[in-house]
């Protein structure tokens, strides 16, 4: 049935054999070529829509190959097998197993040409990857397990009013840019901003990405929230709401990046941030920023992951991803710290590196649409990703004060898989020719001009002497052990305590109604228990007196009918 | 050789059941006659298979018995229609027989097996000799031969539990006077017409008109054949019949004998009788309908409150029966595919179910559902059966019993009724309701202390899982058992002669 197929298929179909392969090598082997499969499906076809049928009266189209999908669906495979590598050491059948179903889930929803599908694998990733997080085993990764569920699943129910509401006005369910302005796009629009983090819908991310396990928050990083973005650039590009919102939110969470004293939470603010720059590019819209949004998601996909990855590998080691208990790893774990620094580079937009290809062409676009205030906005959300990520992560994990630990070097699969997103992260920056090409728009762009380099240069240089004067004279903020009250305050215990109230008054009312009504139901349930329960008339087995009477009856009744 | 075959499988359809039987008896204790009928089943099976094929695209064959012609001589007539049902009566045997030796050999003493076995085939050929023939009285004779040997099959349940003996008793005079209904029916049919050939009959009471014997005949038939397939309220002999009976027949029965009765109902309300129109689809929504739909709710209620699990399906069968009637009444041909889709969905799915129950009885010693507590775990592949027989029961999705109710649905909203359709829903959830409480005993109570529960044999578990594996595979794709039914409806339409002339 060639009209099934879809990239999410290979992933679906390896998923369920995967209990089949025996563990260790063979398995590690055959979790690397899924990816590969993956784009054998979609790779070389000509753009267009394939796979469309009709599913009570609605088109469905699964596979809609054009630059935009192409390039997210590479960028997906590419990070799932460098993912798939990371994890090599991993035994554990049900991470497996939900990698694999979340990596297809965002690759099918990339490539789907309608909305029904988008919102089927759109829940598929939430499903999906729920379960990264609950591998870890502890009561806590259960509960925040819970919450992101309970939002990532409520994205996907919006989404389907949305998409309901959406038919509704147009008549169709085809996925291509919309117009902001009926409750059906709002709706739609907000479903994304959940899985986008927008700021106000951000708490998820920080809450649910540090509680998954070693190689669930590096697989956690790539997709959801690059799904988000990709959905933004197909249906809303050009939507100015965007830039504001993608403004704040590369600037908000730049606080308390700087504050934070679990690494892999600063990793969530800085890749909340980096979103900011792709939501500001969805929402400037003109080629070049939707290019530099597409070429910023597909980099950040990699330096993030690389980030993740190095962190990822201290905690496998340590224990721990808190900076209090880290520091001067550089001496046991010296390529680990390597690749680090490579990923860092990456997204302080050093020359030479994915990051700086890519955010030049969201801020020349800012630029050249002579949007003076959003350029100086992102310029210094680029000062604060040097600044909490690219120098103080570092810093704090392996220089910085000596924590004693002195782990062994993150294992080989680890390394093989960091060193590759390394290379990725340099070679997308010295030839950003071979990222561009795969771009949607054709726009002809020079990200190595002179003045580009010399003032991503100056900006590192100058927060580099910054940091290095901070930390000498002691100013840099101190992490600590401590709890960062984030909007999510107002979620966990403002409302709450508001809800408490509430729900104290609520239920007095409740108590009389549903006495009221309980005991409505009750006499309701004997009535029928009484005429259906087993000594009921209509159950009790009758005598065949009875049984002759009721057909007697029925016949003198139907004959009656024969005389009217 | 094939040649010299093929244009008598009609005939051999009935025969070889029919015949095999009194030799079936003389085969001593268990074992011999167990095999010989399960050869015998899987041979009329196989019979039934290749009156399907041939009849699958809408060819009708004619067969005359002993070569004398119709309207004298007794025809038989395979369509899609009656093919189809072929093939729900000789497969269902087919599967039941191998399931049979395990739970008949804990459950009948050896001795009187091979007499078990006897009473099977003529029972089998007795339910194909009803849906094979093309002459109304001949369908009379061989609903006697099958009704006589269900009540002693009913009765042979006696050894595990004497209330056999009255529920087949009730049986037997409910049965009986079913059946005295029906021929009385035919009687007044033959004084009006002169003939007995039912296509014969149709044209003649068309070319007839109408007549109060006529009505009176119709009124006859509708009720005998009622009684017989348990419509609602002439269902009470049905409850006790599949409680008591052995594991084995009552999954046979469950899955054919009332499904073979809902033939015989379609064949006559709409082939045979058509003399006015608007009296006969009166009849229909006015006395059927109401009644279907009372069945849908009535019993699944009862359903719900019953402690012992083969009463329980006995009782949700009689609400499934109210959806099949339902279909019928609506007097549309979705509808009518509706009901004849259901009428296979319904035989596999409850079929199942029945061996379950089946299972349960010869491990654990019980169906009373409060005595399966936990047995989720002791059971597990017994109970996995159960829980997806049950979804199919409710109708979810991906089983055969989402394809019936489907197009019960649709029927209904063809026509506009959609507080039908919702009453449709409605029920489905009380469903819900029967089959979770069996469930959550099953799954989520702890086991008493100190019972220990063996799996079933695989000799049950099979037959067993071959009849979900059907429920599944014809509910992920129902091609095959809705062009059938779609096909054989519009051959009933087709045939008419009142129907959809209005």
């Amino acid at each position: 049935m060639p009209e099934y197929y879809t990239p999410a298929l290979a992933y679906i179909a390896a998923a369920l054999l995967v209990p089949f392969v025996p563990k260790g090598f063979l398995r590690g082997l055959y979790l690397l070529l899924v990816p590969v499969a993956g784009v054998l499906i979609f790779w070389g076809l000509t753009p267009g829509t394939y796979n469309a049928f009709n599913l009570m009266g609605m088109q469905i189209g699964l596979m809609r190959v054009d630059a935009l999908s192409q390039i997210f669906g590479l960028a997906f495979s590419l990070a799932a097998m460098l993912a798939a590598l990371y994890a090599w050491h991993l035994r554990d059948t049900v991470q497996q197993v939900a990698t694999l179903l979340y990596a297809g889930s965002a690759i099918g929803a990339v490539f789907a040409a309608d909305l029904i599908t988008l919102f089927v694998f759109w829940e598929g990733t939430a499903i999906a990857s729920v379960f990264l997080i609950w591998a870890r085993r502890t009561e806590g990764s259960f509960a925040a397990g819970m919450r992101y569920l309970v939002i990532q699943i409520g994205s996907g129910v919006i989404l389907i009013a949305g998409i309901v509401l959406y038919y509704r006005e147009m008549g169709t369910i085809s996925f291509t840019a919309m117009e902001l302005g009926s409750p059906a796009t709002w709706t739609i629009l907000a479903a994304i901003g959940i899985k986008c983090a927008f700021p106000f819908l951000h708490n998820w991310m920080h809450d649910a990405y540090p509680s998954a396990t070693v190689t669930g928050t590096v697989i956690l990083s790539i997709f959801t929230t690059k799904l988000a973005v990709y959905a933004l650039l197909r249906g809303f590009p050009g939507t100015e709401l965007l830039i504001y919102i993608g403004v704040a939110m590369a600037l908000f969470p730049i606080a308390f990046a700087l504050l934070e004293n679990d690494l892999r939470r600063v990793l969530t603010y800085s890749l909340n941030s980096q979103l900011g720059f792709m939501v500001v590019g969805a929402g400037i819209g003109t080629p070049l920023a939707i290019n530099g949004a597409a070429a910023h998601a597909v980099a950040s996909i990699f330096y993030q992951g690389l980030l993740f990855m190095a962190v990822g590998a201290i905690l496998f080691r340590t224990g721990t991803a808190r900076a209090t208990a880290l520091g001067g790893l550089y001496r046991t774990m010296p390529l680990t710290m390597i690749f680090c620094l490579v990923g860092a580079a990456s997204i302080s937009a050093l020359p030479f590196t994915s990051g700086f290809v890519s955010k030049s062409l969201i801020l020349s676009a800012a630029g050249y649409d002579k949007m003076f205030y959003v350029w100086l906005a992102l310029l210094a959300a680029s000062t604060g990703a040097i600044l909490h990520t690219g120098l103080r992560l570092p810093y704090l994990a392996f220089f910085g004060s000596d924590g004693s630990l002195r782990p062994k070097e993150a294992p080989g699969g680890m390394l093989l898989a960091m060193a590759l997103t390394a290379a990725l992260c340099i070679l997308i920056g010295v030839f950003p020719g071979a990222l561009y090409a795969l771009l949607p728009n054709d726009v002809k762009y020079e990200p190595y001009t002179f003045s580009h380099t010399i003032v991503q240069l100056q900006l590192v240089a100058f927060v580099a002497l910054a940091f290095a004067w901070a930390v000498g004279r002691g100013l840099l903020p101190k992490a600590e052990r401590s709890t960062i009250l984030d909007f999510d305050w107002t979620y966990r215990r403002l409302l709450p305590s508001i809800i408490r109230g509430l729900r104290r008054l609520a239920g007095a009312v409740w108590d009389r109604a549903s006495r009221n009504i309980n005991s409505r139901l009750d006499n309701l349930v004997a009535a029928v228990f009484q005429l259906h329960g087993p000594q009921g008339p209509i159950a009790r087995t009758w005598p065949t007196g009875a049984m002759v009477m009721m057909v007697a009856l029925l016949l003198g009744m139907t004959l009656v009918l024969t005389y009217l | 050789m094939m040649a010299l075959i093929e244009p008598h499988l009609p005939a051999l359809q009935v025969v070889i059941p029919l015949v095999a039987a009194p030799f079936c008896m003389m085969l001593g204790r268990g074992g011999l006659a167990w095999i010989f009928a399960s050869v015998v089943s899987l041979a009329t099976f196989v019979i039934s298979i290749a009156l399907f094929a041939q009849t699958y695209d809408g060819t009708i064959i004619s067969y005359h018995m002993g070569g004398w012609a119709p309207p004298i001589g007794i025809e038989y007539r395979v369509d899609i229609l009656n093919a189809f049902v072929l093939l729900i009566v000789s497969g269902s045997a087919a599967l039941v027989l191998p399931y049979a030796r395990s739970s008949v050999a804990a459950e009948i003493p050896a001795e009187r097996q091979a007499l078990f076995y006897t009473a099977f085939l003529l029972c089998v050929a007795g339910l194909l000799g009803v849906t094979i023939t093309g002459d109304a009285f001949n369908v009379f004779v061989f609903l006697e031969i099958s009704s006589l040997a269900t009540y002693a099959l009913v009765a042979s349940g006696a050894w595990a539990n004497k209330r056999a003996l009255t529920a087949a008793y009730n049986y037997l005079i409910m049965g009986t006077i079913g059946a005295t209904f029906f021929v009385i029916g035919i009687g007044m049919l033959y004084s009006v017409t002169g003939t007995l050939n039912m296509a014969d009959l149709a044209v003649r009471i068309a070319d007839h008109g109408d007549s109060s014997t006529l009505r009176m005949g119709f009124v006859l038939i509708l009720l005998g054949i009622g009684l017989k397939l348990a419509m609602f309220p002439l269902h009470l002999w049905l409850p006790n019949a599949y409680a008591y009976a052995p594991s084995a027949v009552t999954a046979f029965l469950a899955a054919t004998a009332t499904k073979v009765a809902v033939y015989v109902m379609l064949r006559f309300m709409f082939t045979v009788l058509g003399f006015d129109y608007e009296f006969q689809a009166d009849t229909l929504r006015m006395v059927v309908l109401p009644l279907a739909i009372i069945a849908m709710f009535a019993a699944s209620l009862v359903a719900i409150f019953q402690d012992d699990l083969k009463r329980m399906l006995a009782y949700s069968s009689v609400a499934q029966i109210g959806y099949i009637l339902l279909g019928l009444s609506l007097l549309n041909e979705t509808g009518i595919t509706a009901s004849i889709v259901h009428l296979f969905n319904h035989a596999v799915t409850k079929a199942a179910l029945f061996m379950v129950a089946g299972c349960f009885i010869f491990s654990a010693g019980t169906s009373s559902i409060s005595k399966l507590a936990g047995v989720g775990r002791d059971m597990p592949w017994t109970t996995a059966a159960f829980v997806a027989g049950g979804l199919s029961l409710i109708g979810l999705p991906l089983t055969v019993g989402f394809i019936s109710k489907w197009y019960l649905v649709l029927a209904t909203l063809e026509l506009g009724w959609w507080p039908v359709a919702l009453m449709i829903m409605a029920s489905s959830l009380l469903a819900i309701i029967y089959v979770w409480r069996v469930v959550e005993v099953a799954y989520l109570q702890p086991a008493p202390a100190g019972v220990t529960r063996k799996e079933a044999p695989l000799s049950m578990l099979i037959p067993t899982w071959i009849f979900v594996g059907l429920s599944v595979w014809f509910g992920v794709n129902a091609m095959l058992t809705a062009t059938a039914a779609g096909r054989a409806a519009s051959a009933l339409i087709g045939s008419s002669h009142i129907l959809w002339k209005d």
